[in-house]
C-alpha cells in the first residue's frame, strides 16, 4: 500500500515537472529534446523488454513496429484530423492508432514466432525490417523514399513522460501477473512450459501484441518530435540501438530498460565533443561493461 | 540477355558466398552470428588498398597478405571481444559483436575520412563479347577464385584434422575438450579463416565496384548473414548455395522489377524460404532435449 | 525498487543539469547555423562547403563584423553535421531553431535540404541552401532561398545541350529513384527532351547505396541509346560509368550539377575523359570577384573552390547584404530584403529573387572533362 502511494506520488511530481517544463518553457528547447528522446527510448527499449528481456526472445524487428507507429499516427494527425478537435484530443487518438497498427504487425510477427527460436526468430524479424522499409518506400501517399513531412510537433515532455510511465507500468502489472510467469516460463523452457499446461502461443501473442503496442507509440512520439520521417531512419540500425540499450542495461529487469536508454542517450550527446570518436569509445565502453557485467547494469538483480 | 544477367548473377554471389561463409563456420562452431562481420569485410577492402595504393602490390601479392592481415584482425578480436564471453548469456555476445563492428566502422572513418576512395584498376579489364552478353576478365576471375576457395574450405573442414575438429566442436561443444581438442586454438583458426575470405570478398569487391567506403560492410554483412541462414547456418555448402542464390534474386528482381522492391523481394522470399524449411536447405534439424 | 528508481532519475537529473549549464550561450554575435553533409556518402560536398563559410564568415569579422546602425556585430557560426541522413538534417535544423540562429545555411543535398526546409518554414527559420536545385525546396515557401539554380531550369538546360550541341537523339537515363535531387531533375529531363523531339529509349532507376546497375545497364545498352544521362552523386557516377562500358555502351554520358566535385576526377579518372555535364560555375570563366574568392581559397586551404564552395560563399554574400540592407537583426525583415533582391553580383555570377520566389534567376555552364581537370565548354542563360 505504501509502496503504491509512493509510486502514484511520483508520478504526479514528474507530471507536474513535465508540465510546468512545458507551458512555462522552464527548459532549454535543447535539453527539452534530449529528455524526450530519452523518455522515447524508455517506451522503445521497456516495450523491447518484454519479448527480448523477460520472453528470452531475440527479437531484432522493434524498428519496424515503431516505423508502423510512427507513419500511421503522422497519417492520422495529418490527413484524419484535418479539420479535427483540439491536438490535445487528437494527438492522442493519433498515438493510440500508432499503436494499434504496429500490434497488428505484432501479431503478424508472433505467428512464425510460435517455431522459430534465438537466430531464427533474428532472422524473421530482420526481415520484418527490410520489408517493412521496403513497403513505405513504395507507398506513394507516405512520401516515398524521400519521406513524410509536414508533421507537426505535438509531442511533448508530458505526453512523453506519461507514456513513458504507462509502458513501464504496464509492463511491471503483466509481468508480476500469472501471466507474466508464463512468459517467463517460455523463456525458461518452453517444452516444459507447454507441458505445465502454459498456453505458449497465447502468451507469445499477447507479448508481441502489447510489445509491438508501446513501440508504435514510442514510433508515433518520435514523429511528431522531428516532424519528419523516411524509410531509412528504421532501418536495423535502429533496431540495434534498441537491443543495446536493453542490453546495456539489463534485460529482463525493470529498472534495467530505464537506466540503459538514459545512459545510453545521454552518453552520446555528452561525448558529441569527441565528433566521430565517440562511435568508437561507446562501444569500448558497451564491450568492456559486457566481459565484465555481461547481464548489463542492472542484470543479476531481481527486482519487482 | 539471361545469361548476362546469369554471369552478373554469380559475380554477385560469389561474394556473399564469400562471406557467408565466415559466418556459417563462427557459428557452426560457437553458435555466435558474428555480427562484425560485414565491417571485416570493409576493413580487408582498405587494408588491399593500402598495399596497392601505398606499397604498390600487384594482385597476387596483395590476395595472400590481405588474407593473412585480416584472417590474423579476426582472431585479435576473437580474443579481446569474445573470448571473455564465451560462457556469458549468448545475447552479450551478441551485443559485443555489434558493438566491435561500430567500432571498427569508426576507426575507418576517423581515421582514413568518410569520403569514398577508389579502389586502383589493378586488373586490366578486356571485355569479351558474345552475341547478346559482354563479360571481362575480372568477372570470369572474380566467379572462378571463389569457386576455387569454396572448395579448398569445404576439403579443409571434410579431410583435415582441424577441419574434423571443427566439426566435432560444432555437433558438440561440451564433449569436445575431452576429445583432446583445443579448442581455443580451434576457435581462432576458424575466425581466422573466416575473417580472411570475408578480406577476400573485400578484395573482389574493391575490383568489381571500384569506389568504397567506411559504410559498405554494413548491409553486404546482412545479406550475407541472410545467404548463410538460407542455406542453413552451420552448412558450409549451405552458405555457399546461399549466396549464389541471394545473389540470383537480387540482380534478377532489379532486371525485371523497379530497384525499390528488391528489399521486399530478398526478404520476402527468405521468408517463405523459411517457412518451409526453417533450417535452412542444408541445415541440420534441431533437435530439443527435454 | 522505488529507491533504484529514484537513483536513476536522480543520475539523469544531474547530467541533464550539466548539459544545460554548458550549453547556454551569452556572447552578443549574430548567429548563423550551417547544416552540412559532414560525413555520409558526399563529405566533400560538406567540407567545401563548411570551409567557404569559416571564409566568409572570418572575411567580414576581420572587419569587425556587420556593421549595423550603432555598432558592428561580429558574426557566430555554428557547424552542425547532417550525416548526410534526411531524419538527422531536419532534426538539426530544429536545433538551430532552439538555438536562436538569424539564419541556417545549408543543407546542400536536396534529399536533406527539402526535409529541413519544411522544419525551417514551420517555425519561420531563413533557411538559404546553397546548392539543392530541386523545385519542392522553395515552392509555396516564405523563408526558404537557395543560391543556385531549379533543376526545372538545368533539366531543360541539359535537354537543350544534348539535342542541339551534341545533335543527339536517343536518350537513356539511370537515376536515384529514392533520393529527390536525381529523381526531380531526370523527371525534368525526360519530359524536356521529349517534348523538343527526342526519344528517351530507357528510364532505369535504382535505390541509394547500390553498387551493382549492370542489371539496369544491360537494359540500357540492349535499348540503343546514344547518350546516357547520369544526373547522379560523384561517388556514384564513376561507378556507372565503368559498368556501363562493360554492358558495351558506347554512347555519349553527359552529367548534371551533382558531378561538379572535383573528387569525381579522382574516382573516376579516365574513364570521364570527354564527357560534359551542366553546374553552376567554371573557375577558368571567372570575373574579378570569383577570381579573388579562388585565390583566397586556394590560399587559405591549399585546394581549389569547386562548385559547392562557390555558392557557399554566395549564400553568405547573400545573406550579409541582406542584413546590412535591412540594417536590422530582426529575421523578418533580412528575409523581406532577401526576396527583392536584385543584382546581386556573386562569385557564381549575377543573381537576382523575383515575384517572391525563393530561387535565383542566374545562368548555368556546361563543363567538359579534358585530360583530368574540369573545362569550361559554353554558358546558357535564362530566359
Amino acid at each position: 500500500m505504501k509502496r503504491k502511494l509512493a509510486l502514484f506520488l511520483l508520478f504526479s511530481a514528474g507530471l507536474t515537472c513535465a508540465l510546468c517544463c512545458d507551458f512555462l518553457r522552464l527548459l532549454d528547447p535543447y535539453v527539452a529534446q534530449i529528455l524526450m528522446y530519452i523518455g522515447i527510448n524508455i517506451i522503445m527499449t521497456a516495450s523491447l523488454n518484454l519479448v527480448n528481456g523477460y520472453m528470452g526472445e531475440f527479437s531484432v524487428g522493434h524498428a519496424a513496429f515503431m516505423a508502423v507507429g510512427a507513419y500511421t499516427a503522422s497519417f492520422f494527425s495529418i490527413s484524419v484530423f484535418t479539420h479535427g478537435p483540439a491536438p490535445v484530443v487528437f494527438f492522442p487518438l493519433s498515438l493510440f492508432a500508432g499503436g494499434g497498427a504496429a500490434a497488428l504487425v505484432g501479431l503478424l510477427i508472433a505467428i512464425p514466432a510460435f517455431k522459430a527460436r534465438d537466430d531464427y526468430l533474428a532472422i524473421i524479424t530482420l526481415a520484418l525490417i527490410m520489408i517493412t522499409k521496403s513497403v513505405f518506400e513504395n507507398i506513394p501517399w507516405f512520401g516515398g523514399p524521400a519521406g513524410y513531412s509536414g508533421i507537426q510537433k505535438y509531442t511533448s515532455l508530458s505526453w512523453v513522460f506519461v507514456c513513458a510511465a504507462a509502458t513501464v507500468v504496464v509492463v511491471r502489472n503483466l509481468v508480476n501477473s500469472n501471466f507474466g510467469r508464463g512468459i517467463i516460463a517460455v523463456r525458461d523452457d518452453e517444452v516444459v512450459a507447454n507441458l505445465v499446461s502454459v498456453d505458449t502461443k497465447r502468451v507469445k501473442v499477447l507479448a508481441f501484441v502489447i510489445s509491438a503496442f508501446f513501440a508504435g507509440i514510442g514510433g508515433g512520439l518520435f514523429a511528431h518530435l522531428i516532424q519528419f520521417i523516411n524509410p531509412r531512419t528504421f532501418s536495423i540500425i535502429k533496431s540495434t540501438d534498441f537491443l543495446l540499450m536493453l542490453y546495456l542495461g539489463g534485460s529482463g529487469t525493470l529498472v534495467g530498460p530505464i537506466l540503459g536508454a538514459g545512459i545510453w542517450t545521454i552518453l552520446l550527446e555528452l561525448l558529441r565533443f569527441l565528433g566521430i570518436w565517440r562511435f568508437a569509445v561507446a562501444p569500448v565502453a558497451l564491450i568492456m561493461l559486457m566481459i565484465y557485467r555481461p547481464r548489463g547494469i542492472m542484470g543479476g538483480k531481481v527486482l519487482n | 540477355m539471361v545469361i548476362q544477367q546469369a554471369l552478373n548473377s554469380l559475380q554477385l554471389g560469389s561474394i556473399y558466398a564469400l562471406i557467408a561463409l565466415g559466418y556459417t563456420m563462427v557459428y557452426g562452431v560457437l553458435r555466435l552470428i558474428n555480427f562484425a562481420h560485414g565491417d571485416v569485410f570493409m576493413v580487408g577492402s582498405y587494408a588491399a588498398l593500402f598495399l596497392a595504393v601505398s606499397l604498390h602490390c600487384p594482385l597476387l601479392v596483395i590476395l595472400p597478405l590481405t588474407f593473412i592481415a585480416i584472417g590474423l584482425l579476426g582472431v585479435v578480436i576473437e580474443r579481446l571481444a569474445y573470448r571473455p564471453l564465451r560462457n556469458a548469456p549468448r545475447v552479450s555476445a551478441v551485443i559485443t559483436a555489434l558493438a566491435v563492428g561500430l567500432f571498427l566502422e569508426t576507426i575507418m572513418l576517423a581515421t582514413i575520412g568518410p569520403e569514398p576512395k577508389k579502389f586502383p584498376a589493378l586488373v586490366t579489364t578486356t571485355l569479351y563479347t558474345f552475341g547478346s552478353f559482354t563479360t571481362t576478365n575480372l568477372q570470369i576471375m572474380i566467379i572462378m577464385v571463389s569457386i576455387i576457395l569454396m572448395i579448398a574450405v569445404d576439403l579443409f573442414v571434410a579431410k583435415t584434422r582441424t577441419g574434423m575438429a571443427m566439426r566435432a566442436l560444432s555437433w558438440d561443444k561440451t564433449y569436445a575438450p575431452l576429445l583432446g581438442i583445443n579448442v581455443d586454438r580451434i576457435v581462432s583458426v576458424t575466425f581466422g579463416m573466416g575473417a580472411g575470405l570475408a578480406s577476400i570478398a573485400g578484395i573482389f569487391v574493391g575490383l568489381a565496384y571500384p569506389v568504397i567506403d567506411p559504410y559498405m560492410g554494413i548491409m553486404v554483412g546482412w545479406k550475407a548473414f541472410v545467404s548463410a541462414v538460407i542455406g542453413g547456418i552451420g552448412s558450409i555448402k549451405g552458405a555457399v548455395i546461399g549466396g549464389f542464390l541471394l545473389g540470383a534474386v537480387e540482380i534478377l528482381s532489379a532486371a525485371f522489377l523497379p530497384s525499390t522492391y528488391r528489399d521486399m523481394i530478398v526478404f520476402g522470399l527468405l521468408l517463405f524460404i523459411l517457412l518451409f524449411k526453417p533450417q535452412g536447405f542444408f541445415g541440420l534439424p534441431v533437435q530439443k532435449k527435454v | 525498487m522505488v529507491k533504484n528508481f529514484l537513483s536513476a532519475v536522480s543520475l539523469l537529473g544531474t547530467v541533464a543539469g550539466i548539459i544545460v549549464f554548458f550549453s547556454c550561450d551569452k556572447s552578443d554575435s549574430i548567429k548563423i547555423g550551417l547544416n552540412a553533409e559532414l560525413t555520409g556518402s558526399v563529405p566533400v560536398v560538406g567540407k567545401s562547403c563548411v570551409n567557404a563559410a569559416a571564409m566568409a564568415v572570418a572575411e567580414v569579422n576581420a572587419r569587425g563584423g556587420i556593421a549595423l546602425a550603432d555598432k558592428t556585430v561580429p558574426i557566430k557560426l555554428l557547424v552542425e553535421d547532417n550525416e548526410d541522413k534526411a531524419e538527422s538534417a531536419a532534426a538539426v535544423a530544429q536545433k538551430f531553431v532552439s538555438g536562436g540562429v538569424l539564419a541556417m545555411i545549408g543543407p546542400n543535398a536536396s534529399r536533406n535540404a527539402v526535409p529541413s526546409a519544411v522544419v525551417a518554414e514551420s517555425n519561420r527559420l531563413l533557411m538559404i541552401s546553397p546548392w539543392a536545385t530541386n523545385p519542392k525546396l522553395t515552392m509555396d515557401k516564405k523563408y526558404i532561398f537557395r543560391a543556385c539554380f531549379t533543376d526545372d531550369f538545368q533539366g531543360n538546360v541539359v535537354a537543350a545541350f544534348i539535342y542541339k550541341k551534341l545533335g543527339l537523339r536517343r536518350a537513356a537515363v539511370l537515376f536515384d529513384v529514392t533520393s529527390e535531387y536525381n529523381k526531380g531533375i531526370a523527371t525534368v529531363f525526360k519530359e524536356s527532351f521529349v517534348k523538343t523531339g527526342g526519344t528517351v529509349a530507357a528510364f532505369e532507376s535504382y535505390s541509394t547505396g547500390d553498387k551493382d546497375f549492370t542489371a539496369q545497364l544491360s537494359k540500357i545498352t540492349a535499348a540503343g541509346a546514344d547518350v546516357l544521362f547520369l544526373p547522379n552523386y560523384y561517388n556514384e557516377v564513376p561507378l556507372q560509368i565503368q559498368q556501363a562500358r562493360q554492358t558495351g555502351f558506347t554512347g555519349s554520358i553527359v552529367g548534371s550539377d551533382s558531378w561538379g566535385s572535383e573528387e569525381i576526377l579522382k574516382l573516376g579518372k579516365d574513364m570521364l575523359n570527354g564527357l560534359y555535364f551542366t553546374t553552376h560555375y567554371s573557375a577558368d570563366m571567372a570575373t574579378d570577384k570569383a577570381r579573388k574568392f579562388i585565390a583566397d581559397y586556394q590560399a587559405r586551404y591549399g585546394s581549389r573552390p569547386d562548385d559547392v564552395a562557390a555558392l557557399t560563399y554566395d549564400s553568405f554574400g547573400l545573406l550579409f547584404e541582406s542584413i546590412q540592407k535591412a540594417q536590422s537583426r530582426d529575421p523578418e525583415k533580412v528575409r523581406a530584403q532577401l526576396s527583392s533582391l536584385s543584382k546581386f553580383l556573386g562569385v557564381t555570377g549575377a543573381m537576382e529573387f523575383r515575384s517572391g520566389s525563393g530561387s535565383p534567376v542566374k545562368s548555368a555552364v556546361v563543363i567538359q572533362i579534358k585530360n583530368n581537370a574540369f573545362t569550361y565548354f559554353d554558358s546558357i542563360n535564362p530566359l
